[in-house]
């Protein structure tokens, strides 16, 4: 029964847009502050990028920086997904606290790491799942849906260790923490894999496109067909599985979970990492690659400030004030300055 | 689990209590006991060593968690007021506001003693206060560093607290109380930890990086355990040995760093007591009894603890007060 | 163009604005004069809405000069601009419906004493001032109580209060009836009597000859006349619009047979609560048109077809098949496609590409796991923009940069897409100005003759006369009538609507 709905005369191509010189990937400001903020750090610390090879591994303060920056940027990709929806997830850390809880007590009390590993990252999955059911079937706006589970969640957290740092010295969640693989550390291979595996998918698939459409507008796009709750539930599913795994880091790093202290405030942090990448608390347009590059831009300010010597009454203010300024350099206002200077090309 | 740590619990408890001796005094007695909370393992060993204590000296006591509220403090105590308990014990949230809910307590003339942190208001409002004294747990600290090290050169790095807490700020004081005048000892970088086990790695990681892989470095001084439980890790890391080659030394006494003191990755801690409830108990037995008057600020004693101290045995008997 | 003795209040010279690579103004020469009404006319995408921008501050020209009274200006943005003078009534009204009038009218220059606000005086001052409109209203009551037409009126009056020289009206009756413009028309002859200078933009051609003086017409960017109306007719001002002549053909007799093809859709007993169930088949190559008043239930109707509200009760065939259709997603799988009224809140998505625009329903339908690739997306978008005649520089741009006629070919290419067995079409020409509205006329025309069945909601009778085969009219959320062959003329559907003619049941 199908038939051409209009006459198709020959068709002229549009003008493809030019692809974009690699050269421009380059200027992206995003690009130029982790730049700027590495080279301060190399003036502070003369050894910064010194990389040596100790214990079979990468050992030196670039590879401190995309250690750290590992658990904030796995909580990004996440967050980028669901801020491109113009929502938002303030629970990651307290997910992050529930899904090595729960690693920490099952493993201790005797249940093999790899189910415990599993069960944790079902515990992330299912927390996620929460919050989209608050989001879509309720219709209650994301900021105060994912609060519940950042309020709660800590508690039920606390509830699974009993108040305990619970201890562990199972070698398969410490080597998610601490372990190294081709000379790199664990975390930064699980969120390098993280990263690559969710790029490819939204944009080798539908999703990302059908992500942005949800995000700019909500209603146009069911009148467009699109199961926009189920790509909420999607989404926000997949931010608690990022968060479940960035939990098992942040605890196979310090060998117990520490359900007061874990993932605290860095819920936070990846919000931070996702403004920073580009992508609009207005939902639409995002990029999963650049939120990463936030959270290392983060990351970098963190261990330059370490490695300062600076008393640690400054690092608050030291961040905000750079922050602010790639906020500024990002803004709609220094872009349009950035047009009018002369030999940019109209 | 529960049972376990409950019975883990007397065991423990028989070799911490010295003053059980005196107990009969307050036998029979309501005690009124508002907590905090538990926000963190100290805390919830506070409140088993205070329940168990009471116990022992067949008290009944009373117990409230205010989950951090202050509001919560104020109806527990109010409670506390109207059932007629003979004392009240209450760990303040915060150091304000109490002036008229302990004013209510002085009229109905019950005996109000502040545990482990101080409040402003008039001293006439409460019994005693029992706390420890945080500059001299730096400072216990730091002279075990001097004793320890000697004549030699020692470049230490500090691991702080949340910055602007009062137990940052004092065992900071205290810490550096004792290494005046040893020109052999100098602090080369100080920064925060805020107190947890996770950034106590990070920044142990950053110092090493910065002092040459640690070779710079004899001694990391940590305001409390668990950030010298994550820079023992960080040590590790970076393949030189904790307590050996970097000298480990803090404060609190948590059952985790007499473990790392077995493994000889720890070298001193200074025990901020989860026991305030004992002299507490103590001082209202004296009143009550006898109506003496306590001190107005009872200090708890800053035991230092090295391998020498039965690491094991520390560990084993706090691993069940709660932790 | 300037008559002697008059010197412009507002005048712009070559005005230039560059939207990346598409030139929205090319030295664009504008006057406002004294005590004149200027309506400012052209296509979708012909730059009005640019240029009112420039002129009131919202935009910044990237080349010529603004001048007031001589003096040149530049104006940061529509405070700055009412600083100066120049005051802006929009569309849709801009003022807080849930205040009163009052202070809607006296909003950010409160007569205060010691801070505090003095309700009394302002009221007063607010009764006093509507008066002079004539108006008598309870200023105390809140703004959003009364009809549009009042609002619209608030807004001048508040414009004219704040800024007092150039009062720019953009597109003021759009949503109101004839006698509400009637009394609007009143208002602005008043000021004008004033020596304000009013630029007046709107759709409706017959509204120009009652109330401007002057008019310009603007095509694609440029200027193509000043004129006084005195010196030109409706033809000769479509014909500098739109370049050619338009033919609005009137209802073409070889529609007036009746449903030629097989039925394709049909609805039976579809209804929900303040709903009477309707049934209704739209044949292959068959325009039903809908006529009814607002309210009347049309764009109700829609949305229950196309899954938009849930239906409580009815069934739907799609070539005698049986389908469940229960949300939207469900309808664009059984091939309808739905444009809906409210382009801007439903329809598109504004910061996607006009690419990405055209293929979301088709990518919706394949699924999250067949993703269109980039020459797939391009092949597409190419193809409908083309068959559609959608202008856009480039089809990487965010489709909000468009003109509202272009963003509904857009939308209508999306649908096209999905190669749709039933198309809904809920006011596809509204906010639309005339020659756009022979195309969109002239493209459901082709879709019908392609064999589409489409269903086509529309206020403008002449329009529906254009294009159906069959008018169901609607009244009081019920399908009142059906009408065919030589009953559809605008005279029986409005004696239908009225419900003054017998009416047949369909």
């Amino acid at each position: 029964m199908t038939r051409p709905t209009v006459d198709l005369r020959p068709t002229t191509q549009p003008p493809r847009a030019p692809s974009r010189p690699i050269t421009s990937l380059l200027v992206r400001p995003q690009v130029i502050a982790l730049v700027a903020v590495l080279l301060v750090n190399w003036a502070l610390f003369p050894g910064f990028f010194t990389i040596t090879w100790q214990d079979g591994r990468l050992f030196g303060s670039l590879i401190d920086v995309l250690n750290r920056g590992a658990p904030v940027a796995i909580l990004a990709i996440g967050m980028t997904a669901v801020i491109a929806t113009k929502g938002v997830d303030l629970s990651v850390g307290a997910v992050m606290a529930i899904s090595g809880a729960v690693a920490a007590v099952l493993v201790t009390s005797g249940v093999a790491a790899p189910v415990a590993v599993l069960v944790a990252l079902g515990t992330g999955l299912l927390c996620g799942l929460w919050n989209g059911i608050l989001v879509t079937v309720l219709d209650i706006q994301p900021i105060i849906a994912t609060l519940v589970l950042m309020v709660a969640g800590r508690g039920l957290a606390q509830l699974v260790t009993e108040g305990y740092i619970v201890t562990f010295s199972d070698p398969l969640l410490i080597f998610i923490g601490t372990g190294s693989f081709l000379g790199l550390p664990m975390p930064v291979i699980i969120a390098l894999v993280l990263m690559v595996a969710a790029t490819l998918i939204v944009r080798r698939t539908a999703l990302g496109l059908l992500i942005e459409a949800v995000g700019v507008n909500r209603s146009a796009a069911r009148f467009a067909g699109l199961s926009a709750n189920a790509l909420l539930l999607i989404v926000y599913t997949f931010a608690g599985f990022c968060a479940a795994i960035a939990g098992l880091i942040v605890a196979g790093d310090i060998r117990g979970a520490d359900a007061n202290n874990a993932g605290l405030w860095l819920e936070l942090d990846a919000i931070l990492a996702v403004v920073i990448g580009g992508t609009s608390l207005m939902g639409g347009r995002f990029s999963i690659p650049m939120a990463v590059l936030g959270a290392m831009i983060i990351q970098a300010m963190n261990t330059g400030i370490l490695i300062s010597g600076f008393s640690p009454e400054f690092n608050l203010v030291v961040k905000s004030a750079v922050i602010i300024v790639i906020l500024v350099l990002q803004s709609p206002l220094s872009a349009r300055l950035l047009r009018r200077l002369p030999g940019t090309p109209k | 689990m529960k049972i376990f740590n409950t019975l883990a619990l007397g065991a423990g408890l028989a070799g911490l209590l010295m003053s059980a001796a005196y107990a009969e005094g307050l036998q029979g007695k309501v005690i009124g006991f508002s907590q905090i909370g538990s926000e963190s393992g100290w805390r919830a060993a506070e409140t088993s060593v205070t329940k168990a204590v009471a116990a022992e000296r067949g008290i009944d006591l009373k117990f409230a968690d205010a989950q951090q509220k202050q509001e919560n403090q104020i109806k527990a105590i109010r409670g506390f007021i109207a059932q007629g308990v003979d004392a009240i014990l209450v760990a303040p949230v915060v150091a304000t506001g109490w002036e008229e809910v302990l004013t209510e307590a002085k009229e109905a003339n019950i005996p109000v003693v502040l545990l482990d942190r101080g409040i402003e208001a008039p001293e006439d409002l409460y019994l005693t206060s029992v706390a420890s004294d945080q500059v001299k747990e730096g400072r216990v600290a730091g002279e075990w560093l001097v004793g320890a090290v000697g004549d030699k050169q020692c470049n230490v790095v500090e691991l702080q607290g949340t910055v602007g807490s009062s137990p940052a700020i004092n065992r900071k004081q205290g810490f550096e109380e004792a290494l005046a005048g040893k020109a052999n000892l100098t602090i080369t970088r100080s920064q925060t930890g805020d107190f947890t086990r996770s950034k106590g790695k990070e920044v142990m990681e950053g110092f090493i990086k910065a002092e040459d892989g640690g070779k710079n470095i004899c001694a990391v001084y940590a305001h409390n355990d668990d950030m010298a439980v994550g820079a023992i890790q960080a040590i590790k890391d970076a393949g030189l040995k904790p307590g050996t080659d970097i000298l480990v030394v803090s404060i609190d006494a948590v059952p985790d760093i007499f473990a790392a003191m077995v493994a000889g990755e720890a070298n001193a801690t200074v025990e901020l007591t989860p026991n305030m409830a004992g002299p507490a108990f103590d001082a209202l037995d004296a009143y009550l009894n006898a109506g003496t008057a306590p001190e107005k600020f009872i200090i708890t004693e800053s035991r230092l603890y090295t391998p020498a101290d039965d690491p094991q045995g520390e560990y084993d008997r706090r691993k069940g007060l709660g932790y | 163009m300037i008559e002697t003795g008059q010197k412009p209040v507002l005048e712009a010279r070559g005005i230039v604005k560059v939207f990346g690579q598409h030139r929205a103004l090319d030295a664009v020469d504008f006057t406002a004069l004294p005590g004149e009404v200027h309506a400012l006319l052209g296509e979708n995408g012909a730059g009005k809405s640019t240029l009112i921008k420039i002129l009131t501050g919202a935009y910044q020209p990237d080349g010529g000069d603004l001048l007031l009274e001589g003096q040149p200006i530049t104006l940061r943005d529509p405070l700055h601009g009412q600083t100066y003078g120049i005051g802006t009534v929009y569309q849709e009204v801009n003022l807080l419906p849930n205040r009163s009038v009052a202070e809607n009218l006296f909003l950010g220059r409160q007569p205060t004493r010691f801070g505090l606000v003095k309700r009394r005086e302002i009221e007063g001052q607010a009764r006093a001032l509507l008066a002079r409109y004539g108006l008598d209203l309870d200023v105390r009551a809140e703004l959003s109580e009364f009809s549009v037409a009042v609002q619209q009126i608030v807004a001048i009056a508040r414009a004219v209060e704040l800024s007092g020289k150039v009062l720019v009206l953009d597109e003021p009756t759009a949503s109101l009836d004839r006698n509400e413009v009637e009394r609007l028309f009143d208002v602005v002859r008043g000021l004008k009597a004033k020596g304000l200078a009013i630029i007046f933009i709107t759709h409706f051609l017959d509204q120009v000859f009652a109330l401007a003086d002057r008019v310009t017409i603007l095509r694609n960017g440029r200027k193509v006349a000043t004129q006084p109306l005195s010196a030109v007719n409706t033809t000769d001002v479509v014909r500098m619009m739109l370049g050619k002549d338009l033919a609005f053909e009137h209802h073409p007799t070889s529609l007036s047979g009746g449903p030629q093809g097989a039925v394709r859709v049909e609805f039976k007993g579809l209804g929900r609560k303040g709903m009477t169930p309707f049934d209704l088949a739209v044949h292959e190559g068959e325009v039903v048109g809908v006529a009814g008043l607002l309210g009347s239930g049309r764009t109700e109707v829609a949305r229950l077809m196309f899954g938009v509200d849930a239906a409580e009760g009815g069934t739907i065939t799609v070539d005698g098949q049986p389908v469940t259709i229960r949300n939207p997603a469900q309808a664009v799988a059984a091939g309808f496609g739905f444009c809906p009224e409210d382009r801007k809140l439903d329809g598109i998505f504004g910061d996607l590409s006009v690419r990405e625009n055209i293929i979301i329903a088709l990518q919706a339908k394949l699924g999250w796991f067949k993703a269109l690739n980039r020459d797939d997306q391009i092949e597409l978008s190419g193809r409908y923009a083309e068959a559609l005649d959608i202008r856009a520089a480039d089809h990487d741009m965010p489709v909000k940069l468009l003109s509202g006629g272009n963003q509904q070919k857009v939308i209508l290419a999306r649908w096209l897409a999905i190669d749709p067995t039933f198309l809904i079409l809920d006011e596809p020409t509204r906010g639309i100005d005339v020659g756009a509205h022979a195309e969109i006329v002239r493209t459901i025309n082709r879709l019908r003759e392609e064999g589409l069945a489409l269903f086509v909601i529309s206020s403008e009778l002449d329009e529906v006369v254009a294009y159906s085969n069959r008018i169901v009219v609607m009244r009081d959320r019920e399908m009142v009538a059906e009408l065919h062959g030589d009953d559809i003329a605008p005279d029986v559907i409005v004696q239908s609507i009225a419900g003054t003619r017998a009416e047949v049941r369909p």
